[in-house]
This record gives structure tokens, C-alpha cells and sequence, in this order.
């Protein structure tokens, strides 16, 4: 029903003319914007550039007023809710890290698997070798295999951060949404976390929503500029940030 | 199923089994067999009591379950309580048969009173005890999952929830009252007579009743340990602490949400069915929000998120209420109650076992791993850094 019988593009993903409103709020104003298969791609803009929204847009959390967004060239997202967007393959991360604080690093990984959700498997779910293995691997990437027992809640907010894009890891997207990945980071977290991004790059379709300035240039990816729902400049970041509007709106008029 | 029972049973849980299967076996004897007024009988009034504090621990899990794990707050589960005891209740009036007061084979006596010409046909297979034992779990549970269906697919949470819960069991309350409802109105069902043939005021029924709602707690305690321990367990933990997180995942919150629930209203409905025989009544005071509250109020004394605690603080609470209820403090019991929940709620937030639990793991676990410490020192707060 909401899969095409041909492929409308070769996008992975592609909003066009995209359009919401909140009580006559417009947070999204005509959005176009495609992303091809493989690519990392850095959404800057200032506050309530509508960056947050268009994520809850592709992950089915808010829906469009009108417009087209599409997965895959096949599947319309607008008709799905979240549960099915993130079977499809689109794990996202969020802007405040939100892991499951009360539960241990291990099983927030664990929850993570795209492994059967339904109740029944879970219920008689038995771990795998195949399973830990992953975990292993996951716990290994975002260094934190030694913490693996404790508690979610105890890490420091860098390890959060680190957690959350491991639970994506695991949850073996197609495309990764990752919402300000480096907030309240170090200086050598935020280079280690480029680093990461740049190596699940190699595999995976990523679309960053980034303020650090400095780690957008490290990522060295395409950059949107999102202004007022639409996108205002496109292109290198040295293009976009030598633009003379997004100069102004960066700066105020 | 070897690997769910040990995943279920920790020292804890062997603890408190135990302790249930124990009393549960020796009260009885020593009620049948001691001499009465020996130090050690126990009298029937007071194992029909613990009887009765057995199902309210029983309902106390029930509401653990959802409220303790996945963050439902349901103030409305005194209905489905109620209900699993209407279902017995209608099983024990039909088994009155002729002995009634008006002497009618097939007709109670309410219904005599009220001139029904006949027996409703809701009323038709109450009088074999399968029939009504299927009902105990059925009513509640489908009722169970309409409600949830409908409110948890509508995405109701938090005291949206809570306060339709309670219309629910306010509405049921209503309901039974009327005369025409044909469940006795507000006299509800009594005078009830045997069970299975066996007389129910008989000690060594009581005493059968008493032991099988200890049975009743093992299973349901069991039941609730293997859905906690398991993988769903983890995703209903989830589900409470970051419902629309866990919905990114690719989990389907709604079902989740829905067989908890139904799976808690079914448990609620057997103590319900188990509580009716030996109190000897079921009148539509049992739907009282009222009722719902104070149950949630022993599980949060007790502990909410620890099984273990919600069943302590049926049984503490419910002493508490028979010991104050009797005495010259008895106007003042519903302060108590009230001051009670308060206390727990600024002072004790985990409940008695949550409390418990929070003091003792942390020393348990620093005795236990005070080789393994060190290691975990040097390399568990490390930074996360890139992995080659």
C-alpha cells in the first residue's frame, strides 16, 4: 500500500516540498532535500531552523502537512509510524542522550538488536551466539567493553553519547540520524567521535545535525543549511559558511 | 523451560517462595491438627484472614507487574479483582440450589425477590466450577484487553491513564449496583453454601482455600518473575523509563503495554475468585476507587519494581488496617492510611524492600568484588576513544 511499484529516485531518502505547521508556527516550509546512498551529509542552522523537526518527520514522530518523504525511492514514511520506520532501517539518536538509565550498558544493547520485537519473541527470548558476538563487537567500538555491567545512568555525558551511537550500531540501520552528536563533548571526544562517525560512514548513510562548527569541518561532508524549515545554502562547509545569507542569518540582520 | 526457572529464581525470590510454601503448608495443619487453644492452632478466623492477605498480595503483584515494570498506573484494578470474584461468586450462588431461602433449584434467591421469570443467560454454566474457573480468567482479561486496546493504541499514558482506570472500575461500581444488572444490586452475592461439595465454613475447606491461595501467589509470583526476567521484561523497563525511545528501536510499545496488562488483570481476577469463598461475600463495594488506591498504596509501601515488596506490603498494610480498624484508633484508620502513603512517598521512595535493596546490594557487591574492583577502576571510567 505505501510501496511503490518503481522506484520513484535513487535516494535513499528524499523529502520534497515538505510542509508542517504547529498552531500557524510553519517549522517546516517547503523542505527539499535528498540524500544518496552512502553519503554523510551535516545539517547546521541556527535555533529552530526546524532540524529537529524534519528528524521526527523521517522517523514518523510528527507528521507532514503535506509533501513527499521517501525511503528507499519506494517507501513513503508519512503513512508509517515509528515502530515500522525503525524495522525499515532508520535508527536515530537523539539531541538529549537517551539511553535506559536504569538498565546496564549490555542491555541497552541488547534492546538494540534488530533482532525479533514482538512480544512473543522477546518472551521466550534465548541470547544467541551470534547475538553476543555483536554486542561484543558494539562494546568494543564505543569502548566501553569493561563498563559493560554498570548501570546506563552512571555514565558521564560523553559515554552517553558514545552509548547511543553504539544502541544505533547495533540496531544495524541503513541510515543512521544522529541529532548534535558531540554536545557537551571535549575537545578530544568530538575528534574521536568524527573519527567514529567518518568509520560508520564507510558502511552506512548518516545524516548529521551538528552547532560545532569545528566538527562539521572535520567531518568534511556535504552541508544544508536549514533556515526558518527550508534549506538555505547547500554544498562544502566552506561554501555554506562564506554564503552571504547564512551569514546574516547566523548573525542576525 | 529449565533455563526460565533458574533465570527466575535469585536467592531472593528461593527466599520468599519458600517462606510462602511454608506457611501455606503449616498453617492449615496446624489449624486441622493441633488441639484447639493450643499456643501453636491457629484459629480459623485468623487463617481465613491470612487467607484474605494472600489475595490481596496476589492483586498487589498484579499491579507491580505493570505499574512496577512498564510504568502503568492503572487506579482502576479492584475491577478486575472484583470481577474474577463475581465470576466465583456466581459459581458458589448457583451451587445454593434448593437450600435458598425461597427453595428454588435454578434460581437464587435475589433473583426470586426481584421476580425474574428465569435464569439470565449470562448466569447459564456458573454452576460447574471449570466453566466459572475459565470465566475468572476470561472476564477480566478481555475486559482487559479492550480497555488497553483501545487506550494504549490511543497512545493514554500517565494519569490520563490512571484517571480512566478509575472511571472504569467507578463505572462497573454503577453498574452492579442497579437491582436489574442481575447480580443481586447492592446486596451482591452471599449466603453461600459449598464448593466442589465441600461446606465453605468448614475448617478443612478453609484450611484447603488458605493453602491453595498460597499456590495461587507461588504460580502468579513465578509467572511474574519469568516475564521480568525475561527479554520482554527488559523491553517493559524500557518502555517505563523512555517509552518513545523504545519505540525508535522498533518496538511495538502498544503490545507490549496490552499483554502486560491483560496478563496483570488475569492474576488480579484469580485473587479476586480466591478472596470471594473465604470472606464469604462479593457486593459491589469491591469496584470502590477507593479500594484500587489502597492497593496501589500497598504496593508502593512495599516497593514497586521488587514483586517481593508488593506482596509484603499487602500483607504489612493489611494487618496494619485489621489491627487499627479493631481498636479505639479505628475513625482514624483512613488519616493513617493517607499519612502512611505520604511518609512513603517523601521518606522511603523504593518502598520497604526497594529501600531494603538499595542499602544492601551496593555493600553485597563491593565484599564480593573487591579483587575485581581494581580492574574495574582502571579501565570501566576510561574515555571511550576510537576503536581501530
Amino acid at each position: 500500500m505505501n510501496v511503490r511499484d518503481s522506484r520513484a529516485t535513487s535516494a535513499l531518502l528524499y523529502l520534497d516540498g515538505v510542509h508542517v505547521s504547529f498552531d500557524g508556527f510553519h517549522a517546516i516550509n517547503n523542505l527539499s532535500l535528498t540524500l544518496a546512498p552512502g553519503e554523510m551529509r551535516a545539517i547546521i542552522g541556527p535555533n529552530g531552523a526546524g532540524k529537529t523537526t524534519m528528524m521526527d518527520i523521517i522517523t514518523g514522530k510528527t507528521k507532514p502537512d503535506e509533501g513527499e518523504v521517501l525511503f528507499d525511492g519506494v517507501t513513503d514514511l508519512t503513512r508509517l509510524d515509528e515502530t515500522r520506520i525503525a524495522e525499515l532501517g532508520i535508527g536515530r539518536k537523539f539531541q538529549k542522550p537517551t539511553v535506559f538509565e536504569s538498565q546496564t550498558i549490555e542491555d541497552n544493547l541488547l534492546l538494540a538488536l534488530n533482532v525479533d520485537h514482538r512480544v512473543k519473541g522477546t518472551l521466550f527470548w534465548r541470547e544467541t551466539r551470534a547475538e553476543s558476538e555483536r554486542i561484543e563487537k558494539v562494546l568494543e567500538t564505543i569502548r566501553l567493553t569493561d563498563a559493560r555491567d554498570r548501570l546506563a545512568g552512571s555514565l558521564s555525558h560523553g559515554q552517553k553519547q558514545w552509548l547511543e551511537i553504539g544502541m544505533l550500531l547495533a540496531q544495524d540501520p541503513k541510515l543512521l540520524l544522529v541529532d548534535e552528536p558531540v554536545a557537551g563533548m571535549t575537545d578530544v571526544e568530538t575528534h574521536q567521535t568524527a573519527e567514529l562517525l567518518k568509520e560508520i560512514n564507510r558502511e552506512k548513510t548518516i545524516m548529521v545535525v551538528e552547532h560545532d562548527m569545528t566538527f562539521v569541518r572535520e567531518l568534511g561532508v556535504k552541508v544544508s543549511c536549514l533556515h526558518e524549515g527550508t534549506v538555505l545554502a547547500e554544498g562544502t562547509i566552506d561554501q555554506v559558511s562564506s554564503n552571504e545569507r547564512v551569514i546574516e542569518v547566523y548573525l542576525g540582520r | 523451560m529449565p533455563h526460565v526457572l533458574t533465570r527466575s529464581l535469585d536467592r531472593s525470590a528461593t527466599v520468599f517462595l519458600l517462606v510462602v510454601a511454608a506457611v501455606g503448608v503449616l498453617i492449615p495443619l496446624s489449624n486441622l491438627l493441633l488441639p484447639e487453644g493450643s499456643l501453636f492452632q491457629v484459629p480459623t478466623y485468623l487463617m481465613s484472614l491470612f487467607g484474605k492477605y494472600v489475595c490481596y498480595a496476589i492483586l498487589a503483584l498484579s499491579i507491580d507487574l505493570i505499574w512496577g515494570y512498564c510504568g502503568i498506573l492503572s487506579l482502576g484494578h479492584g475491577a478486575f479483582f472484583a470481577l474474577g470474584g463475581y465470576a466465583m461468586g456466581m459459581y458458589l450462588m448457583r451451587q445454593i440450589g434448593s437450600r435458598g431461602v425461597y427453595g428454588n433449584p435454578i434460581l437464587p434467591d435475589f433473583m426470586v425477590f426481584l421476580n425474574y421469570p428465569k435464569l439470565p443467560w449470562y448466569w447459564y454454566g456458573f454452576d460447574m466450577l471449570w466453566f466459572a474457573a475459565l470465566m475468572v480468567l476470561l472476564v477480566p482479561g478481555l475486559l482487559a484487553f479492550c480497555f488497553g486496546w483501545l487506550a494504549f493504541r490511543s497512545r493514554v499514558t500517565g494519569v490520563y491513564l490512571s484517571i480512566i482506570t478509575q472511571a472504569m472500575t467507578y463505572a462497573l461500581l454503577l453498574a452492579f449496583f442497579r437491582n436489574d444488572f442481575g447480580f443481586g444490586g447492592n446486596n451482591g452475592l452471599t449466603d453461600f453454601k459449598d464448593i466442589l461439595g465441600f461446606n465453605v465454613q468448614a475448617e478443612s475447606t478453609r484450611a484447603a482455600l488458605f493453602a491453595l491461595s498460597c499456590l495461587a501467589l507461588i504460580v502468579g509470583f513465578l509467572l511474574c518473575r519469568a516475564v521480568v526476567t525475561s527479554k520482554l521484561g527488559k523491553v517493559l523497563i524500557a518502555i517505563r523509563d523512555a517509552e518513545s525511545r523504545t519505540r525508535f528501536l522498533g518496538y511495538r510499545v502498544e503490545s507490549y503495554k496490552l499483554f502486560v496488562f491483560t496478563l496483570s488483570a488475569c492474576m488480579a481476577g484469580v485473587a479476586g475468585a480466591l478472596y470471594v469463598p473465604q470472606v464469604g461475600i462479593i457486593n459491589p463495594g469491591e469496584f470502590a476507587p477507593g479500594n484500587s488506591i489502597e492497593a496501589v498504596i500497598w504496593v508502593a509501601v512495599g516497593g514497586r519494581g521488587t514483586l517481593i515488596g508488593a506482596a509484603l506490603g499487602a500483607v504489612v498494610v493489611n494487618y496494619a488496617k485489621t489491627v487499627f480498624t479493631s481498636g479505639p484508633l479505628a475513625p482514624y484508620w483512613l488519616f493513617m492510611l493517607g499519612a502512611l502513603f505520604i511518609l512513603v512517598t517523601l521518606l522511603l521512595p523504593k518502598g520497604i524492600v526497594g529501600t531494603f535493596n538499595a542499602w544492601w546490594e551496593p555493600w553485597k557487591a563491593q565484599r564480593l568484588s573487591a579483587n575485581a574492583e581494581s580492574a574495574a577502576r582502571e579501565d570501566g571510567v576510561s574515555e571511550p576513544k576510537m576503536a581501530e
